[in-house]
């Protein structure tokens, strides 16, 4: 018998037990959506540690993999076992996409950790629809931390944010300047600051420009009782990896102190729901539109209203 | 019932050079060709052992291996390879793309390589050869 020909349940119960290969199929199942992928997440669920889910995003070529990979080999050493969920874009054109993140972590998969990559599959803000389910299931198959890396993005991709824990933002010397630094977007939803190729000329002017940035938002009131860490790092020989895990390690304290990981959990519990009902009612829109034309005299407004209520009581009344 | 989904799924193939082999060229032609061709890539590029990617496969649900090999090594490297991923109970296809001498490919393709690619195969050979050796 195959591992494709496992239901969820024989493939849950083979991951428990440290079959990879397993894992790895219920992870195409999640990534598939319907029925199994729905089984998955109430298993996932019931099962489910709470482990740090972290995020790491930044510019494309800004040292994400590295870093990650920098990360999967220390961990291990302190004991943790690490998954990493990492993202790269699917083309728009073709669907198809080239998964290159395990190129930068080449030696750490196997015993010590697992790496999972993932096409967006047309999803845009940085990662894939897929992702939360992904991370839970890692938790509840014993691995900790999740690790999740996003695609390159550039200002306004923040979906980590509400998927991850603790938020790394991945900078480069030379990135921006202080106006940069102060538009709205990505900069915002960083938990701590990482300015990776540290080596290069401009390091401690980026520096300047975050630590100015995190002045004016403490002014407006953001970032009273935490104030974001900017770590420099040379991810490609490990500088400042271990100052990198210190300062996430810190900031999970001040989440579990303060009660804002409750608060966040919460919000990721229900944007879940919300994103669930998305998907169901776009689906059943999808069927009903497709019966739309002009020809009923019905103004949009009036048609919508009705559709929606056929939608929410469909035995009311059909559209004709 | 799980293969009731296989339609909807992009395939997904992982690409590794195996060794002391250099030249990746090739390699990354062929990923660019796959990709336009809708399927995921997990590209592990140079180097790699046989453990790395059959890590990498089981932890992808990959559909399938290319190897590229321009070194002459293929008589010795391909062997290790199919062990490794039958050890593995990995029942994926490899595939194997690079400069092969034709007296070496009945060798290889009797030894369990599903496939061989060749030098200038045409990007429609290429992707026709991954998707038969998925689907059989």
């Amino acid at each position: 018998m195959t591992i494709r020909e496992l239901d969820v349940d024989e493939l849950f119960h083979a991951a428990l037990n440290g079959n990879r290969r397993a894992l790895g199929r219920l992870l195409t199942l999640i990534e598939l959506g319907g029925s199994a992928a729905d089984a998955i997440a109430d298993q996932s669920f019931h099962r489910q540690h709470g482990v740090p889910v972290i995020g790491i995003t930044g510019a494309p070529g800004a040292g994400k993999s590295t870093l990650t990979g920098q990360l999967l080999r220390t961990l291990p050493e302190l004991g943790l076992r690490p998954a990493v969920i990492a993202v790269d874009p699917s083309s728009p054109l073709t669907g198809g996409a080239i998964l290159g993140d395990r190129v930068r972590m080449d030696d750490v998969s196997g015993d010590h950790g697992f790496i999972r990559s993932v096409a967006t599959r047309g999803h845009a803000g940085g990662l894939a629809l897929s992702v939360p389910g992904c991370a839970r299931l890692f938790d509840s198959a014993g691995y900790d931390p999740v690790i999740i890396e996003t695609v390159g993005v550039g200002q306004v991709e923040v979906d980590v944010a509400g998927a991850a824990d603790t938020t790394v933002v991945v900078v480069t010397p030379g990135w921006g300047d202080a106006v940069q630094a102060n538009k709205a977007g990505l900069l915002e939803v960083a938990d701590l600051f990482v300015i990776n190729k540290a080596d290069r000329e401009g390091a401690n002017d980026t520096r300047r420009d975050l630590e100015l940035m995190l002045d004016l938002s403490h002014v407006s009131g953001q970032h009273q009782e935490y104030r974001p860490p900017i770590i420099l790092t040379t991810a490609v020989d490990g500088h400042g990896v271990d100052h990198l895990w210190e300062a996430i390690v810190a900031h999970r304290s001040h989440l579990e102190r303060s009660g804002e990981l409750t608060r966040r959990r919460q919000a990721r519990f229900r944007f879940e729901v919300m994103s669930r009902l998305n998907d169901h009612l776009s689906s059943m829109v999808d069927t009903i539109t497709a019966t739309i034309d002009d020809r009923s005299g019905r103004s949009p407004a009036s048609l919508s209203a009705e559709l929606l209520n056929s939608i929410l009581a469909p035995d009311a009344g059909r559209l004709r | 019932m799980a293969d009731t989904f296989n339609e909807t799924r992009p395939i997904r193939v992982v690409l590794a050079k195996l060794g002391l082999d250099g030249h990746d060229r090739g390699i990354k032609i062929v990923a660019r060709i796959l990709r336009d061709a809708g399927m995921e890539v997990i590209y592990l590029g140079l180097r790699q052992t046989t453990a790395s990617i059959v890590a990498a496969a089981e932890e992808e649900d990959a559909d399938a291996v290319g190897l590229s090999m321009h070194n002459a090594g293929h008589l010795a490297l391909a062997p290790k390879m199919l062990a490794a991923l039958r050890d593995a109970d990995l029942d994926v296809p490899l595939i194997i793309g690079g400069i092969i001498p034709d007296v070496d490919i009945p060798v290889l393709t009797d030894a369990g390589v599903a496939a061989i690619l060749g030098p200038g195969a045409p990007a429609e050979q290429v992707v026709a050869t991954v998707r038969n050796a998925v689907a059989r």
